[in-house]
């Protein structure tokens, strides 16, 4: 069964293709890590798949819908009900403070203040992170920050994750526990991961690997 | 892995019977693969011919078990020297690998196919080591992170290579 799929998606910013016949999908559960050089077109497809940009060519599925031909405002829904995000940097909200942060998702959701927080301290504990519940963004490392963006992409426990240069930004020891924690986090919860990295080291958390290479997916034979 | 050094090297903490030495060599040193008592007690004799150690108390009894071993001073130099120097950098590999790409390009076979193969298999001993960190103790991980480190250096050259290829293929077609 798949989960999410992206079929011969095609893509250009004006004249640059980025996308050119992009085939991927992933199991649930399945944690899919997408490598390749800088300007592949990793970060298009992973936009792609996650309802953010529409493809010129192509179609993309998630759960037996088609989401490339939602209207906008479903897509939005979608991305904040069924979705998590994690990107390299600069994504908490610095007037909120890292439990807020966390909490954001479910508070976008509809879930009252208290309940959320409440959903949100667990994650603390869980992460290493007990006792900066009420920091500011501008007042935790960034591995401290990472893993309070990790807490927020999964506490509404989301089909799917997505994770551009999850570790991008982190030193290699903390880059791993970042890995490590996303990847024990979601085998718990279920939750599909697509993970873009060129990273191998990464890459190598992940159950599958592809490459990305001229706006082409590539499956590596790892298995 | 040497061997007979590493023996030393344990000995070097204590004196200790075979059994000991075969115990604490598979515990940090044999990466699942036991070291066999015959060779333990073969490279302990070389050793003592060589004066490297010494069998001190032996036990009453019968077995090989009863002699226990202690390291000389020529032996703990031995150790001392093999610690101090840097082993050489390993770029067997490495060279396997170009071999083949320079000899692929030059049959006119298809280099980036096999770059990416062994891009695969390179990927999946990752994968595989990555796995052994997660779930095993602290000197598991410390290994495996040493071969991934490793493993992560070659799969550049390759992915340098790979953006090179036609360069290259000039080159040795030239
Ligand atoms: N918003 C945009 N406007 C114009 N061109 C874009 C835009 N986003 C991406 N591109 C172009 O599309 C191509 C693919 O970009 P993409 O960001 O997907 O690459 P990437 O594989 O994620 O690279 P990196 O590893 O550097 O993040 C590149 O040529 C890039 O310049
Ligand atoms: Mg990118």
């Amino acid at each position: 069964m798949t989960l999410l799929e992206a079929r011969d998606v095609a893509l250009s910013f004006g004249q640059t293709p980025a996308l050119r016949g992009a085939t991927l999908s992933a199991q649930p559960g399945e944690i899919v890590a997408i490598m390749g050089p800088s300007g592949s077109g990793k970060s298009t497809l992973l936009h792609c798949l996650a309802g953010i940009l529409v493809p010129d060519q192509g179609e993309i599925w998630f759960d037996g819908q088609r989401i490339d031909t939602m209207n906008e405002s479903r897509r939005s829904l979608l991305r904040r009900d069924r979705f998590g995000f994690v990107f390299q940097f600069g994504q908490l909200v610095p007037e909120l403070t890292a439990e807020e942060n966390v909490a954001l998702p479910l508070l976008l959701g509809g879930v009252r203040r208290p309940a959320a927080l409440r959903r949100a301290r667990p994650w603390f504990e869980r992460l290493g992170l007990a006792g900066l519940e009420r920091r500011r963004s501008g007042e935790l490392s960034g591995g401290q920050a990472q893993r309070v963006a990790l807490a927020r992409g999964l506490v509404a426990e989301p089909g799917v994750l997505f994770a551009d240069e999850p570790t991008g930004a982190l030193d290699t020891l903390t880059g791993e526990q970042v890995m490590d924690l996303l990847v024990s986090s979601a085998r718990e919860q279920g939750t599909t991961v697509v993970v873009v990295t060129h990273e191998a080291r990464v890459a190598a958390y992940a159950d599958r690997q592809v490459v990305v290479r001229d706006g082409k997916v590539n499956a590596l034979v790892t298995a | 892995m040497s061997v007979p050094l590493t023996l030393l090297g344990l000995l070097e903490r204590k004196p200790g019977h075979g059994y000991d030495l075969k115990r604490d060599y598979d515990t940090f040193f044999s990466r699942g693969k036991p070291l066999p008592f015959g060779q333990v007690y073969a490279t302990l004799g070389r050793l003592a011919r060589d004066g490297k150690v010494v069998i001190g108390d032996v036990e009453p009894g019968v077995g090989p078990d009863r002699k226990r071993y202690v390291i000389t001073d020529a032996g703990a130099t031995e150790v001392d020297t093999w610690l101090t120097e840097p082993v050489e950098a390993e770029p067997h590999l490495q060279a396997v690998l170009f071999t083949k790409v320079v000899l692929a390009l030059m049959l006119d076979r298809p280099a980036e196919d096999y770059l990416d193969t062994q891009r695969g298999v390179h990927l999946r001993r990752m994968k595989e080591l990555t796995e052994l960190k997660r779930t095993g103790t602290l000197v598991d991980a410390m290994l495996a992170d040493h071969g991934l480190f490793h493993l992560e250096a070659d799969l550049h050259w390759i992915d340098v290579t790979v953006a090179r290829l036609d360069a290259l293929r000039q080159v040795v077609r030239a």
